[in-house]
C-alpha cells in the first residue's frame, strides 16, 4: 500500500514539475536582456525591456484588442445559445430529434479544429455566393465571420456545463413556480437563472478563453486585415523564440493567475457564509 | 428597400426563384403569425439552438462532402459543378469524382503522413495515460484540501493560453535551450542534443497540453471508487499489486477511455504543435490539409481530407459520446 502511494505522489511531483517549469521559465527570461532569450545575459539582466517593446508594439496591441472584442461576443453569443441547449436538453423531455441535438453539441466538443475550420469557411464562402446572387450583397470575412465560428464551437462547452448543472439537482423549483401560475418564460428568469448563475458563469469565462486562444478556426475564417493576437504570436514564433511572446506571455500568466486567486477566495467567503448562515438557522 | 426589392426580382429566376415566389405568396406577415399561432413558446426555444447547430454545423460538413467530390481547378473558389444535375429527359444525373479520394490513398506523401498522424496520437495518447493515471490516483487519495489545491493546479494551464505553453517548449528544447544548457552545466552530457523539431518534441507537447483532459476523467472515476473492496481484498491476502490489478484498474476503465479519446481524436488532427514542434520534413494530416486548402488552392483535395479525417475519427468520436451520454444520465440519478 504504501509503495503504490509513494509512486503515485512522486509522478503527481514529477507532473506538477512537468507542467509548471516550463510557464516559470518562460517568465524567468522574459527579463533577460538577450535576444536570443534562452541565453542569460547576466550583465545586463533582469531588465524590462521587452515590456517597453510590447507596450509599443502597435501590430500586438491592436491584435489585443480584436481578441478582447471577438471573446467577449463570442462568450455572450455561447452562453446564449449553450443555455438554452442544456435547458432544452435538459428540462424539454423526450422530443423528436433529442438524441441528433445532443449529438450536435457534443460533436463540436471533440471535432479536430482544422476540419471545423475548413467547413466554417466554405460555408461562409457559399453563403457569400449566394447572397451575392439574389440581393447582390457583399460582406467580408472579418470580425462577424470570425465570432459566428468561435460561437459555434464554444456553445457546447457552455452547454456540456449547464446541462451537468442543471442535472445535479431536479425540477421540484420550477414545477412549484408554474403549479403558482408563473408563465414559462418568467420560471426561467426568476427560478432557473439564479440557480445555474455559477454554471453561465463559468461557461461565459470557458468561451471566453477558448475564443481569446483559437488560433486554427480563427486562421481559416478570418479575413485580409483582421488578425486576432493568436495569429500574430503564431507568426512571430513560428520561426523560433521572441522576446516580446515571452514579456506578453508573462502578462497573460499573471492576469489569469490573480484570476483564479481571486475566485478561490470569493467561492471560499461564499462558503464560510454559508456555513454560518447554516449554523445560524441550526441555533435560532 | 426599394433598391433590394427591385435586385430580388431580377434574381428570381436564377436557383433561388422559388424560394422567392414562395416567400412572397406566403409573405412575412401570413408566416411568421403561422410561427407565432402554432409554435408554443417550448418549440420556439427548441428550434433557436438547433438551428444554429444545422445552419453552423451541419450545412458546413454538406458543403465540405459536396467539395470533396468536385474537380480541383486552379481558380480554388467554386462554383463547382453541381454533384446533382436534371438532364433534359427530366432524369437525375449525379456526378461524383472521386479523383482526391483516390488520390489520398496512393500518394506515398498522404500515406505516410496518415500512418505518422496515428503513430504520433497514439504514442502521446498512451504516455499521457502513463502520467495522468498516477496523478490521477494520488489526487484522488489526498485529503479533501489538498485535493481541490490539486485539482485547481491541473486545470490552471488550461486557462493559460495554448498557443503560448506550445512556444515555451521551443525555448526550453532547442539547441541553446534551456534543457540543453543545464545538461551541459552539470556535465551530463558533452555536446547539445537536438531535440526540438523531432516527433520527441510533439509527444511532449502533446503530453502537456492534452494531460488536463486525461487527469479530468480519471479523478472523476478514480474517486467514486469503494474502499471497502480494496479493504477486503488485502484481509483476504492480496498484495497491493494484485488489488491494484484486479479492482481498481478494471473498475477505472470508463475513466481510461474517456480520458484516453479526449487525447487521441484532438491529437490526431493537431495542427498547432506540430507546427512549431514538430519535423519539418513528416507532416501531420492537419498540416497537409491546410497545406492543400492554402498554399495549393486545392480545395476538393483539402475537402477529401478533412471527409477522411473525419471518417477516422468517427468511431474513437462515437465511443466517446456513448460513454459522455452515459457519464450524464448517471449524473442525473
Amino acid at each position: 500500500m504504501t509503495s503504490r502511494g509513494l509512486f503515485s505522489k512522486s509522478m503527481l511531483g514529477f507532473g506538477f514539475v512537468f507542467l509548471y517549469v516550463p510557464i516559470l521559465s518562460m517568465i524567468f527570461y522574459s527579463f533577460n536582456n538577450s535576444r536570443l532569450v534562452t541565453v542569460w545575459d547576466s550583465a545586463n539582466s533582469p531588465t524590462l525591456k521587452w515590456y517597453a517593446r510590447l507596450f509599443d508594439d502597435s501590430q500586438v496591441l491592436s491584435a489585443a484588442w480584436l481578441s478582447i472584442q471577438v471573446a467577449a461576443m463570442t462568450a455572450t453569443g455561447a452562453v446564449i445559445l449553450g443555455t438554452l441547449a442544456g435547458l432544452v436538453l435538459s428540462r424539454f423531455g423526450p422530443f423528436k430529434g433529442r438524441a441528433f441535438l445532443q449529438g450536435l453539441t457534443t460533436a463540436p466538443l471533440v471535432m479536430p479544429e482544422v476540419i471545423t475550420g475548413l467547413s466554417m469557411l466554405l460555408l461562409f464562402v457559399t453563403l457569400e455566393q449566394l447572397l451575392n446572387a439574389a440581393f447582390g450583397w457583399q460582406f467580408d470575412r472579418g470580425v462577424m465571420t470570425i465570432t459566428i465560428a468561435h460561437i459555434t464551437f464554444t456553445m457546447a462547452y457552455v452547454t456540456v456545463v449547464v446541462q451537468s448543472r442543471l442535472a445535479s439537482f431536479d425540477d421540484s423549483l420550477e414545477e412549484a413556480a408554474l403549479d403558482l401560475g408563473a408563465r414559462p418564460a418568467r420560471v426561467f428568469f426568476r427560478i432557473t437563472v439564479p440557480l445555474i448563475l455559477p454554471a453561465i458563469l463559468s461557461g461565459w469565462l470557458l468561451a471566453f478563453t477558448l475564443s481569446w486562444d483559437d488560433l486554427v478556426v480563427t486562421q481559416f475564417v478570418s479575413g485580409p486585415g483582421s488578425n486576432t493576437l493568436p495569429m500574430v504570436i503564431f507568426s512571430r514564433v513560428r520561426l523560433g523564440v521572441s522576446p516580446v511572446v515571452n514579456a506578453l506571455a508573462t502578462i497573460m500568466v499573471l492576469i489569469v493567475a490573480l484570476g483564479v486567486i481571486l475566485s478561490a477566495i470569493l467561492m471560499r467567503r461564499q462558503e464560510q457564509r454559508r456555513k454560518r448562515e447554516e449554523q445560524m438557522a441550526a441555533s435560532g | 428597400m426599394k433598391l433590394a426589392t427591385a435586385r430580388m426580382s431580377r434574381a428570381a429566376p436564377g436557383r433561388l426563384g422559388p424560394v422567392w415566389t414562395f416567400l412572397f405568396r406566403y409573405g412575412p406577415p401570413r408566416w411568421t403569425e403561422y410561427v407565432l399561432r402554432n409554435w408554443s413558446g417550448q418549440r420556439l426555444v427548441i428550434a433557436v439552438p438547433y438551428l444554429w447547430l444545422l445552419v453552423f454545423f451541419l450545412v458546413p460538413f454538406l458543403i465540405v462532402l459536396k467539395i470533396s467530390f468536385a474537380e480541383f481547378s486552379p481558380l480554388g473558389r467554386p462554383p463547382y459543378e453541381p454533384v446533382f444535375q436534371w438532364l433534359e429527359e427530366g432524369a437525375l444525373q449525379i456526378k461524383l469524382l472521386i479523383g482526391s479520394y483516390v488520390y489520398l490513398f496512393n500518394e506515398p506523401l498522404y500515406v505516410s503522413s496518415w500512418i505518422y498522424s496515428v503513430k504520433v496520437a497514439l504514442i502521446s495518447t498512451l504516455l499521457c495515460l502513463c502520467l495522468g493515471y498516477p496523478m490521477a490516483y494520488a489526487i484522488a487519495r489526498a485529503t479533501p484540501t489538498y485535493r481541490n489545491v490539486f485539482l485547481m493546479l491541473v486545470i490552471l494551464p488550461f486557462w493559460t493560453s495554448f498557443l503560448l505553453r506550445v512556444y515555451a517548449w521551443i525555448g526550453l528544447l532547442k539547441t541553446d535551450g534551456v534543457i540543453n544548457n543545464f545538461l551541459l552545466w552539470l556535465g551530463i552530457i558533452d555536446e547539445p542534443m537536438s531535440m526540438l523539431y523531432t516527433s520527441f518534441a510533439v509527444y511532449i507537447g502533446i503530453v502537456y497540453s492534452y494531460l488536463p483532459f486525461m487527469i479530468l476523467p480519471l479523478y472523476s472515476n478514480l474517486e467514486k471508487h469503494d474502499n471497502t473492496l480494496l479493504e477486503a481484498a488485502s484481509d483476504l491476502g492480496a498484495g497491493p499489486i494484485k488489488s491494484f490489478m484486479r479492482i481498481t484498474l478494471p473498475l477505472s476503465f470508463p475513466g481510461i477511455v474517456a480520458g484516453s479519446l479526449l487525447v487521441f481524436i484532438p491529437a490526431v488532427g493537431e495542427y498547432v504543435i506540430p507546427s512549431l514542434l514538430g519535423r519539418t520534413d513528416q507532416l501531420m494530416v492537419a498540416k497537409l490539409l491546410s497545406d492543400e486548402f492554402f498554399l495549393n488552392r486545392d480545395w476538393p483535395k483539402a475537402s477529401a481530407v478533412a471527409i477522411a479525417m473525419l471518417m477516422l475519427l468517427v468511431v474513437p468520436i462515437m465511443i466517446f459520446q456513448h460513454f459522455q451520454n452515459k457519464e450524464l444520465q448517471a449524473n442525473r440519478r
